[in-house]
């Protein structure tokens, strides 16, 4: 284990999203059991959340359709946190009957975005999440905040680090203990990034920041190590990098947590999480998936030996 | 893997000449036997346009290759050492300190034709057989090739092993030796960390950077593991950070593209990737 560098983070938070924002993303439906085998093979590696499923219209989102089996089947390890996403008030009563103890909802900073995914305006979606996180407040249940479109969009391009900022400020206040900021397109570098954070950190506090980068361009490791430069000590990422990009056909999606684990260590980061674990694991889903890992890590790692 | 032929390596660096590129690396004057790829050499340092303003450094491992080297019209040439004693002893069969005296040779000929030459310093963040390489060691080496002569030295993370932590180390150990503008980094992301690496270095001021197109070259160490970080990506990083490098990204692209055709093999780099499918 590497010795601190200073000025950075002692320890980041690694928020896995593969079972949801990975799986959500992969063609190939997979079965209950296997999800729920792969949310039981993360809660080992030391991960402290695992964000497990959707409880969104499965005509919307077929791959989450058996969200209430899967939430009802996984093993609860205690001190990891299992949050899913709902979308709206049906939703989120649906997940509490099946269990949930967090939620998560998604802003985007587009209102092209907004309007092409859910069909109405940045402003009606607030109001929409509005009834949930007060439902959630009346529970003590915590929320989560998502904010798409962080660092660009595949329809109006460049967004504004402004926008950012007020549609984060937005979910903050209205009670979401965290925003995390989404690079959905992972258009973003750390140029951007930078001035993105800048502008969202003088609404939010630092601790109330993570970061959600997609690799789609390579950039990835280079904007989360910006934003853990800048303070941010919560970073989401997808085991194997599960998860493609929807608007770029073939293209890499989510980061992949073996890959950010490896850099955090060498910083000499502490994340609770033991990489080799979540290397098997990643082994696992993709056997399951029949398909390559994105993860650079476990690629080197399972291959070490001369050609 | 596949012996490219030599028409389509001049195609490459032609190619690669009209994206704004300032130095490409064009070929290694070294022995056919050990390296059948570039047995060509000199039908390929013959066979390129040579842009104005832009450099066609060749690998010139001994005398005998930089004398084939400036007779086939070679005008700056590179030597190659490695902070790693067993790397060293494993890849060319004698330790850093005789390696350094066979490039004594090659430096004093440069030297007297006014040839400059670029020095790599390999396993500067692990060695495939070491492991951990102590920053100590790669200011030493590099110190020393700076010395006989090396107008710039490039520190190659040879396995990819490094991540910003370990290439902050290194750097802060080098740079007390090496003037921060006599230094390159050379970066590989076998295991992803390339350009999180190179956004340090360039944090603490090296302005130097090599690069594949395409992401060109697996790791001979880790079968099926990629190697050198992609150009592409590079450059795509470079002009978000407004960092001005002067290439063109799409003719960048437009080259990956042929190459990666004329060797039917997928391109490394995720620009490329996500770019042509939008």
């Amino acid at each position: 284990k590497e010795s601190k560098t200073p000025g950075l983070p002692e320890y980041v938070k690694i928020v896995e999203v593969g079972p949801r924002d990975g799986l959500q993303n992969e063609k190939v439906i997979v079965p209950t059991d296997i999800k729920i085998e792969l949310i039981n093979r993360l809660s080992k590696t030391g991960l402290p959340a695992i964000e497990v499923t959707s409880f969104v219209s499965s005509k919307w989102v077929p791959q989450m359709a058996d969200h209430k089996e899967v939430m009802r089947g996984i093993e609860r390890y205690p001190g990891v946190q299992y949050p899913v996403l709902t979308p709206n008030l049906q939703g989120f009563h649906s997940a509490i009957a099946s269990g949930a103890t967090e939620v998560s909802v998604f802003g985007a900073a587009s209102e092209s975005f907004s309007k092409m995914n859910i069909n109405c305006s940045i402003e009606e979606s607030i109001d929409k999440f509005e009834e949930v996180v007060k439902a959630a407040r009346n529970m003590n249940i915590p929320v989560r905040g998502y904010v798409s479109c962080a660092l660009g969009c595949p329809y109006e391009g460049n967004i504004t680090p402004t926008k950012v900022a007020e549609v984060s400020k937005r979910l903050y206040s209205m009670g979401c203990y965290e925003i995390s900021l989404g690079d959905t397109i992972g258009v973003g570098t750390p140029g951007s990034m930078k001035r993105m954070l800048e502008a969202v950190m003088k609404e939010i506090p630092l601790n109330a920041l993570a970061v959600h980068c997609h690799d789609t361009y390579g950039q990835a490791l280079a904007n989360i190590l910006t934003a853990i430069q800048m303070g941010v000590a919560v970073v989401d990422s997808s085991v194997a990098g599960l998860g493609g990009c929807p608007y770029a056909k073939g293209a890499t999606g989510n980061v992949a947590t073996e890959d950010v684990i490896y850099m955090l260590n060498g910083l000499g980061i502490s994340t609770g999480v033991n990489l080799y674990a979540v290397m098997e694991t990643g082994n696992f889903i993709c056997t399951a998936l029949n398909k390559k890992t994105n993860s650079k890590v476990a690629q080197a790692s399972f291959n070490i030996g001369p050609v | 893997q596949t012996i490219v032929p030599t028409q389509v390596k001049i195609g490459l660096i032609n190619m690669l000449s009209e994206t704004g590129l300032q130095v490409i690396e064009a070929t290694s004057f070294v022995s056919p036997k050990w390296v059948p790829q570039m047995a060509d050499h000199t039908e390929v340092m013959q066979g390129i346009n040579k842009l104005p303003g832009v450099s066609y450094p060749v690998l010139t491992p001994n005398l005998k290759g930089f004398q084939a080297a400036v007779a086939a019209g070679a005008k700056e040439v590179s030597i190659f050492g490695a902070a790693s004693e067993l790397f060293t002893k494993k890849n060319i069969n004698c330790s850093i300190e005789e390696s350094l005296e066979r490039f004594d040779e090659v430096m004093t000929a440069a030297r007297a034709a006014s040839i400059p030459v670029r020095g790599y310093v390999s396993c500067v963040l692990g060695c495939p057989y070491e492991g951990k390489i102590s920053p100590a060691k790669v200011a030493e080496v590099s110190k020393k090739m700076y010395s006989m002569g090396c107008y710039e030295i490039s520190l190659g993370d040879t396995i990819g092993i490094g991540t910003p932590g370990s290439m902050k180390e290194m750097l802060t150990a080098v740079m007390k030796e090496v003037p921060v503008g006599a230094l390159a980094v050379h970066c590989h992301d076998t295991y992803g960390q390339a350009l999180a690496n190179i956004l340090v270095a360039l944090q603490m001021g090296v302005s130097v950077v090599d690069a594949s197109v395409a992401g060109l070259g697996g790791c001979p160490y880790a079968q099926g593991a990629s190697g050198n970080v992609a150009t592409e990506d590079l450059v795509y990083m470079l002009n978000g950070l407004g960092i001005h490098t002067g290439v063109d990204l799409q003719k960048l692209m437009d080259t990956g593209t042929f190459i990666c055709n004329a060797l039917n093999r997928r391109t490394n780099s995720k620009v490329s990737q996500a770019s042509c499918r939008l």
